[in-house]
């Protein structure tokens, strides 16, 4: 995977992963060319699109798009589990998301989002194990709290 | 589970969060953001050191202004100093922000590398982790010199934690992906390939990708993963749906990892050892089993990680094209997809079935589904999956259904989505000339492609049907007359009068036989467009009417009042005013038989790939183009002409010498040269004697002379000597060698190209659109004969020229030379050593005739004489051997005073013959000579003393 991309309905940008160097120019016309593009489609289209050399798999959810960048010879439907997974991962830990979590609780996203993929890859898929990972982060933070 | 309210939540961070929502206007959330950042600027500066809670709330601020797409500037150095906070959310806080905003500045990179370091060795798993994320998530050349050697052995150290070796292997993947040339698995290879082994499904996950980017690298590094990953998969696809507990998903067990395998395995052939190979099949068999059993669940999650599965595997059996009953088997599973309910379905089975048809066991197979695909073209209501059918139908596309496919593409174009219309164009235009059985389909088929979507069709597409016309006598009459029923369409595209006009300029000739299509008829017809089109078409209008003139005597009149006409004469476009100017001028003065030469036929262009194929490729990138890949095992029509068109070589449409890498409008770059060079001036320039009694009729500054190039002279030695070199430069090397009897000559030039690579090509002999024959046509004629324009590196080309001198004339006609090195056009010209005296037949005579003759030549006009000082040593042999091959005949004992020379000889031309008899007296002592001409012409004297003088 290249990138992942979340953004509302009316085109902000909540959420932005790279996983390939790129320039902030050219990650700020990325974002805005294919926030377009998608934001143009109608909802029954498929979920899947040609851009430039990528393939681009996207799903709404809510007010949410959820949008990756892969590569050709990467798999679509397993990269839209892989949104689904996600989605799922933040509806456990914050128990019904919804955007605003999102916007509030970015930087808890972004960790999730590091648990659940690294460098493009998916490094656990078990929801489960994710959620074990960042529970036992958010102990941490409690033992400490604890001691002072 | 922790609630986010719980503890660890910043107050202010969400303040300043709902501040910014709340903000009406952008103006009002810059202002906001502006107000904010002066106010963490001054907390980071001020006197009293930060608490680390207040350094993280404020570098999550930051983070948050910079994700919300604005710059930040400073706060690195704060966010680096959480990175060695003992408290764990100000370190994953102070990573977070070092991932999102890298910064290269070498001295936070060293205090980053140290903090990254410190946790590596901490042996806690949670920090180790945050660690291997941000090498991760930055994967700069700098972490990967510090990390690459470390991480890999954390990665199979015996007491890693699991989370942490999965964290390891994504991490040097990133590494590899980054840096691959310090990323060396060497003693670690063997231990990587069996964490495939590995007891946690996650840890096999995670190291299944690495292996998977490391293979790609070096296949026979990793060649023992592929009996492990089989074995994997195997007891993947034969667990029952709980087996695997939580790496089942929506009752499909291990989906990822499943995929991951199968993309493993695609970096091999299919395995040598039999039970391996056939517990893979059997694998395979099995997951395209699966597809066919009742659903485990109605919920989409379901099926399409099945179905993730499936195609994965289906991508094997391609890869392998091995297995003709999986082939098969693979093939009708995606046509059943063709017609599922789930759009994504439809667009993954055309996409996969896009590569089963380049499989000959498969190919077949495919094209039964022909009417199903044609039905998507037509009722799909995204563009994106009817994009996949266009190109399902251009990969099944055989002999067979040719006309067929080709017949609905068109159809379809007509109602075609803006954004693929060109695609199809190109499409369409290759097909039909790959399978075409008769070229009179093929031309039907790209006229219509104009017809409908002439806006999209690109320059090549029209150049080709044109190379391909040409090439193939048999369709040139149908051509003509196709393209002269289409032009009669009241409103035609310009594309279309590009085609018909170079068309019927050298076709024309086909159809006049009919009252209907007589010349005047196809002449009025191309001019009623005329004054609709573009600069560039209209050039290539003017050329077809002076192609016309030779064709139809018979029009010249109505053409010439044409080309004369101020609209055309005066025309403020300087390439249409040229043309005008040269092909009136052409058709006024040259001979009929000059006439056909110039304007003969184009010649056939060298077959070639069709650049039409290059430019899909440039536009879809190499994987889309399957019926490229299997050129051998289907049928290609070898009969694919092409010239390159990239190469924007002048004219040649009218000039004799065919170049065929020439752009086919003939506007060349020549015209830019000339335009940049100063005005002509009379005395220098050759067109400017041809044209000069209507000079007064367009401005000086008008392009006409050929003579204003940067010329280079041709050295003097060659006016007594007819071989030699005659030009060099580093990439060029210009040699002579030439015979000349009474007034005609001939003479070979040989174009040497000296750079060693093929670079250089595209040698189109050209004389600058037909400046070259106008130039000399009043007194020299040179008729250069058809090359190859040619010219491998180190290799020589040949090119002969007819000449004949028609009167006595001064200036040398100029030999222009364009060419392509490095991309860049080159110029050269250089006047060709054709001069007065080559036409010199020697007359040997006695002192008796030579004195009278002498005497007969008396009045004024016809002596020049000159007087000037040597520049070479006054040897005598030196200068009887100049005398003689000046061309004239050396008499002895003519002149009473031994040391002076005396020659006769008679110049020879079409028009008249000219004797000429000459004394050369030099004065040793004074180091100087008297040389003294007469002849029956004052030019002639003129000019051969001027020549002559030169050589001492």
């Amino acid at each position: 995977m290249q990138f992942m991309l979340l953004f509302s309905r009316q085109g902000k940008l909540r959420l932005q992963k790279w996983y390939v160097p790129l320039s902030d120019k050219e990650r700020k016309k990325i974002s805005r060319d294919l926030v377009q593009t998608i934001l143009a489609r109608k909802p029954k289209m498929c979920s899947f699109l040609e851009w430039r050399d990528l393939k681009i798999v996207y799903k709404r959810y809510a007010s949410l798009y959820f949008c990756c960048a892969v590569e050709d010879q990467d798999n679509e439907l397993i990269t839209l589990e892989i949104i689904h997974r996600y989605v799922e991962l933040l509806d456990k830990y914050f128990g019904s998301v919804c955007e605003l979590d999102i916007i509030f609780n970015f930087e808890k996203a972004y960790f999730i989002l590091d648990e659940f993929l690294l460098g493009g890859e998916a490094q656990e898929t078990s929801k489960k194990n994710v959620l074990k990972a960042i529970e036992q982060a958010d102990l941490l933070q409690e033992v400490y709290e604890l001691v002072l | 589970m922790p609630a986010v309210s719980k503890g660890d939540g910043m107050r202010g961070l969400a303040v300043f969060i709902s501040d910014i929502r709340n903000c009406k206007s952008k103006e009002a959330e810059i202002k906001r953001i502006n107000k904010e950042l002066a106010n963490i600027r001054s907390k980071f500066k001020g006197d009293k050191a930060l608490d680390g809670y207040s350094k993280k709330k404020y570098v999550c601020k930051l983070l948050f202004i910079f994700l919300l797409g604005h710059d930040i500037d400073f706060g690195h150095m704060e966010a680096v100093n959480l990175l060695s906070s003992n408290k764990y959310t100000e370190k994953q806080i102070g990573y977070l922000f070092i991932s999102v905003l890298v910064n290269s500045n070498s001295d936070l990179i060293s205090l980053i590398n140290n903090a990254i370091k410190n946790d590596l060795s901490s042996r806690n798993p949670t920090f180790m982790n945050l660690a291997l994320h941000c090498i991760a998530n930055v994967g700069s050349r700098e972490m990967a010199e510090a990390f690459a050697a470390e991480v890999p052995r954390i990665l199979v150290a015996g007491d890693t934690m699991d989370s942490v070796k999965q964290s390891a292997a994504l991490c040097l993947l990133r590494l590899n992906r980054t840096s691959p040339d310090l990323v060396l698995m060497g003693e670690w290879t063997a231990r990587v390939v069996h964490l495939l082994n590995d007891q946690h499904l996650g840890v096999v996950t995670a190291a299944t990708s690495l292996i998977t980017t490391l293979a790609q690298k070096s296949p026979e590094d990793f060649k023992t993963s592929v009996s492990l990953a089989v074995a994997r998969l195997s007891r993947i696809v034969s667990s029952a749906s709980t087996d695997l507990q939580d790496y089942t998903y929506y009752f499909v067990a291990a989906p990822w990892l499943s995929v991951k395998l199968l993309r493993l395995l695609q970096c091999y052939p299919p395995p040598e050892d039999g039970a391996i190979r056939g517990r893979l099949t059997e694998c395979l068999e099995t997951i395209l089993n699966k597809a066919q059993e009742p659903p485990k669940s109605k919920k989409v999650q379901h099926s399409n990680a099945k179905n993730a599965v499936l195609f994965e595997a289906i991508s094997l059996i391609i890869h392998h094209d091995s297995e003709p009953t999986l082939l098969v088997r693979a093939c009708n599973q995606l046509g059943q997809f063709l017609q599922h309910r789930e759009t994504n379905l439809r667009y993954l089975a055309l996409e996969s079935m896009c590569t089963l048809a380049s499989s000959e066991f498969s190919h077949e197979a495919v094209k039964t589904h022909i009417e199903t695909v044609i039905n998507a073209l037509k009722s799909e209501r995204d563009v994106s999956v009817r994009q996949r059918a266009v190109d399902l139908l251009y990969a099944m596309c055989d002999r067979s259904n040719a006309k067929q496919i080709v017949a609905e593409m068109l159809s379809y174009l007509e109602t075609a989505d803006y954004s693929i219309r060109e695609e199809i164009v190109l499409k369409v235009a290759i097909l039909a000339e790959k399978y075409a059985v008769d070229y009179t389909w093929y031309v039907d088929t790209i006229l219509n492609l104009i017809r409908f979507a002439g806006d999209y069709v690109s320059d090549e597409v029209w150049y080709r049907v044109i190379q391909i016309v040409i090439n193939r006598d048999e369709v040139q009459g149908y051509a003509a007359k196709t393209v002269f029923e289409a032009l009669q369409a009241p409103a035609c595209h310009e594309n279309l009068v590009k085609v018909g006009g170079y068309i019927l300029g050298e076709f024309g000739n086909l159809i006049a036989g009919d009252s209907r299509s007589s010349p005047l008829v196809q002449f009025d017809l191309l001019h009623s467009k005329f004054h609709l089109c573009s600069v560039p078409t209209r050039a290539l209008l003017l050329s077809a009417y002076i192609k016309f003139i030779n064709l139809f005597p018979e029009v010249k009149g109505t053409i010439q009042e044409v080309l004369r006409s101020d609209s055309q004469l005066r025309n403020a476009d300087v390439e249409l005013q040229q043309r005008a100017v040269e092909y009136l001028r052409l058709s006024s003065i040259a001979s009929t038989d000059i006439l056909a030469t110039v304007l003969e036929e184009m010649p056939p262009f060298p077959e070639r790939e069709s650049s039409i194929l290059a430019k899909l490729k440039r536009k879809k990138g190499p994987g889309n183009l399957h019926p490229d890949l299997d050129e051998n095992r289907k049928e290609r029509s070898a009969n694919g002409g092409t010239a390159d068109h990239s190469s924007t070589t002048s004219n040649a449409k009218v000039a004799a010498s065919p170049t065929p890498s020439t752009d086919l409008l003939g506007l060349g770059s020549t015209i830019t040269t000339q335009n940049s060079a100063p005005p002509a001036s009379k005395g220098t320039s050759l067109l400017v004697d041809v044209f000069s009694e209507n000079i007064a009729a367009f401005p000086v500054e008008t392009p006409v002379a050929v003579g204003c190039l940067p010329l280079a002279p041709f050295p003097s030695r060659f006016v007594c000597k007819n071989n030699g070199v005659l030009y060099e430069n580093q990439l060029l090397q210009i040699g002579l060698k030439s015979e000349f009897r009474q007034n005609l000559g001939r003479m070979y030039v040989f174009f040497g190209n000296k750079t060693s690579t093929q670079s250089c090509y595209g040698w189109p002999f050209t004389v600058p659109y037909c400046a070259f024959f106008l130039t000399v046509s009043l007194q020299l004629n040179v008729h250069a004969k058809p090359a190859d324009p040619t010219v491998d590196g180190g290799a020589q080309l040949q090119q002969i020229l007819n000449i004949e001198c028609m009167s006595d004339f001064v200036d040398a006609p100029v030999l222009n030379i364009q060419f392509r090195y490095g991309g860049t056009l080159q110029n050269v010209a250089v006047k060709l050593p054709i001069t007065l005296n080559k036409f010199f037949q020697p007359t040997e005579m006695t002192s008796q005739d030579f004195f009278q003759r002498w005497k007969q030549l008396g009045a004024p006009q016809q002596e020049v004489q000159k007087i000037f000082k040597a520049k070479h040593s006054m040897d005598t042999e030196v200068t009887k051997a100049k005398i003689m091959g000046f061309g004239a005949a050396l008499l002895d004992g003519v002149d009473p005073n031994p040391s002076n020379f005396v020659g006769a000889g008679v110049i020879h031309t079409k028009t008249t013959q000219v004797g000429c008899l000459l004394r050369l007296e030099p004065n040793t002592h004074a180091q100087m000579y008297r040389l003294t001409l007469r002849t029956s012409r004052d030019t002639v004297s003129q000019r051969l003393c001027d020549l002559l003088s030169e050589q001492f």
